[in-house]
């Protein structure tokens, strides 16, 4: 790791590999329970890209927002979602983030600055611009991060917010998990140029390529763009190169990953760079890293306990919350 | 009362809930220092400043996925989309996003957003300026509609609308932006989901809405001199619709003819004949007869386009033939 890990300090690097051991492990199980048929729908888990979901959220404040995706488990836990909530939400439960009502791709806490995983390839983007326009509308000085794939990059979506974010110098920050592969295609198949940050170009704003397997790199380059947003001079794209270690959905054969490209990759797992920069602070700390595995694992089996324990939403419940006011007339007819 | 225009009815509601709101703000294409396209918004630059009252890039669906995020955020925006013909532009921001939003997040947030769209036919604008395409938004849970047809109703459903918590579609027919009415003085609003009775009656009841409001009213007033007595019910709200009013006049005159400037073919008015048929089918003496747009695209040409939209004498002919005369 060539990474400035040792600048952070031991403490700081433990939390940041506490909360990627919670999205690894939460991802990890989703896929187990979902494999068992224990839970219905799609899973797409974000298992290798831990280090962009915690580095990014760790360098935002708890009163900033950020926008998900369809691969969102990470985004979500690692800007405060509880796993025990996710997973019932996971399960279709009463109990879930969107009382069962949204899934897997769609957790939301607003209360959290989670304003929504998206089943739509880019639509969280737009969304993230027009929540930082709120923010520069009210004069407030919450920053928002659009999580999004290299497949968004190619949307209509993308460029669209970005150019008004740039004209309008929004507090807004673009954050692209290049994981190589939207569903089975290579981005290089579908995509001339070899960094998605090249595009920052056009809209004349900062383009950053980091590792995304590097937690630090990630934290600082999110860190540089929310002091930027907050400064009031405009969005940043950062783009961080990362893999995806499964399927674009669980069960995907993924005849398309060339077998030495998937293993170096795994030799990069984010979770062992940010071991091995630990331990080269303190080869004492493995205890604690230990530890740490130990306290997740408890905390996703009562995930686990706690949604499968947890009632399913009443039949009431499937024509409530279509609309706020005017709910029962609307839906009626 | 005061007489003024059903664009100055625009321009009066959006500026009365902007003074009264300031969550309230607008954003389209040249809605600012042009004071849009219809010059419905001049001045709002001036006394609202560019934070409330912002000039878009011609993207619509980048801006209005952006009034969706700004809306998550608690803020009210108001959308002007040039022509309902853009609107499958941002269908994504409108349909997968505004409308779920409130249930995908379990009642967790709503989306206060209103979008407003000119509408229909009559101006030779061709296949891309000329559509109305209500039908598409009342297919989709968690959308509401309305389509106003007078000064009055307009001001007073448009202003409901940026009140409510749920996302709007404002369906304006462009040929009506000059039509002149009476508007109440002072607060003004009227709640969605409340249909008018126009004109009563007791012999048939037409069901119209928009423009069509007014070529309904022209049809009754000459089948009025033939003796046959024609209920007019402007619905101006097709979501949430307003079922009680329509219901007990059909109950009333036991026939139906619905009107509107849509293309026929999977339009609102068959959702309308097949609820009515459902509910009240022991009510009816005679099927419920539908008076709409030809199924083809909007043609340029005047002496084509005046052809594809129903006339009042279309609406007469409706009438006499569902009373067997």
């Amino acid at each position: 790791m060539k990474t400035k890990a040792n600048q952070h300090g031991l403490e700081t690097l433990l939390r940041f590999y506490r909360e990627m051991q919670r999205v690894r492990q939460f991802d990890q199980k989703a896929a187990e329970l979902f494999t068992q048929g224990r839970m219905a729908g799609n899973i797409h888990t974000c298992v290798g890209q831990e280090a962009t979901a915690v580095g990014a959220c760790q360098a935002l404040e708890p009163t900033d927002f950020i926008t998900a995706t369809h691969r969102g488990h990470g985004h979500c836990l690692a800007k405060g979602g509880r796993a025990a909530i996710m997973m019932a939400e996971l399960f279709g439960k009463a109990t879930g983030y969107c009382k069962g009502k949204g899934g897997s791709m769609h957790i939301a806490d607003l209360g959290l600055g989670i304003l929504g995983a998206n089943g739509i390839v880019g639509a969280g983007i737009p969304i993230a611009a027009g929540s930082a326009l709120a923010s520069k509308i009210k004069g407030g000085r919450e920053v928002t991060l659009a999580f999004f794939g290299d497949g968004a990059s190619n949307e209509g979506a993308f460029h669209e917010a970005l150019n008004m974010a740039s004209a309008w110098r929004l507090p807004v920050i673009f954050l692209c998990e290049n994981n190589k592969y939207g569903v089975s295609v290579a981005i290089d198949r579908v995509t001339s140029i070899a960094d998605i940050a090249d595009r920052a170009k056009a809209y004349d704003i900062p383009g950053i390529v980091v590792d995304g397997n590097d937690v630090v790199a990630v934290f600082e380059a999110v860190s540089a763009a929310a002091a930027r947003a907050r400064a009031g001079e405009g969005p940043s794209l950062i783009e961080a190169k990362t893999y995806r270690h499964r399927g674009h959905y669980e069960g995907d054969p993924q005849i398309y990953k060339p077998a030495d490209e998937v293993a170096a990759w795994k030799k990069r797992d984010p979770l062992i760079l940010l071991q091995d920069a630990i331990l080269a602070l303190d080869p004492a700390a493995a205890d604690k890293l230990a530890a740490v595995e130990d306290e997740i694992r408890r905390e996703i089996e009562d995930a686990v306990r706690f949604a499968e324990e947890s009632p399913y939403p009443g039949p009431a419940e499937v024509v409530s919350d279509v609309y706020a006011a005017d709910n029962e007339r609307s839906v009626a007819r | 009362m005061k007489t003024i225009t059903y664009g100055q009815a625009i321009s009066e509601a959006l500026r009365e809930e902007m003074l009264r709101d300031d969550n309230v703000f607008i954003l389209g294409e040249d809605m600012a220092v042009m004071g849009s396209v219809f010059g419905l918004t001049k001045g709002f630059l001036e006394e609202f400043g560019e934070n409330r009252v912002i000039d878009t890039p011609i993207s619509e669906a980048g801006f209005t996925a952006m009034a969706v995020g700004a809306a998550l955020r608690g803020l009210r925006p108001v959308v002007e989309i040039m022509y309902v013909d853009f609107t499958p532009v941002c269908f994504d921001a409108i349909v997968n996003q505004a409308a779920k939003m409130r249930y995908m997040t379990g009642g967790q947030t709503s989306v206060p957003l209103v979008i407003r769209c000119p509408g229909g036919a009559g101006r030779r604008n061709a296949g891309q300026h000329s559509q109305s395409l209500e039908a598409l938004f009342t297919h989709i849970p968690g959308l509401k509609v309305i389509a106003p047809s007078t000064p009055a109703d307009m001001k007073g459903l448009l202003k409901a609308a940026i009140r409510d918590d749920d996302p709007v579609i404002c369906i304006e027919h462009k040929l009506l932006y000059a039509a002149k009415g009476e508007v109440p003085e002072g607060e003004h609003l009227i709640p969605l989901g409340s249909a008018a009775v126009r004109r009563p009656g007791r012999d048939v009841t037409v069901i119209a809405w928009s423009r069509q409001v007014h070529s309904a009213l022209e049809a009754a007033k000459t089948l009025a001199a033939e003796g046959i007595d024609a209920e007019v019910i402007d619905l101006r709200s097709l979501v949430p619709l307003d079922w009680e009013t329509l219901a007990s006049s059909v109950r009333k005159t036991h026939r139906a003819v619905i009107v509107h400037e849509a293309v026929k073919r999977g339009g609102y008015g068959g959702e309308l004949a097949a609820q009515i048929g459902e509910d009240l089918f022991d009510s009816l003496d005679a099927p419920v007869k539908r008076v709409a747009g030809l199924n083809v695209v909007p043609p340029f040409s005047p002496a084509l386009e005046d052809f594809i939209y129903p006339n009042p004498g279309d609406i007469a002919a409706a009438v006499r033939e569902t009373l067997g005369r």
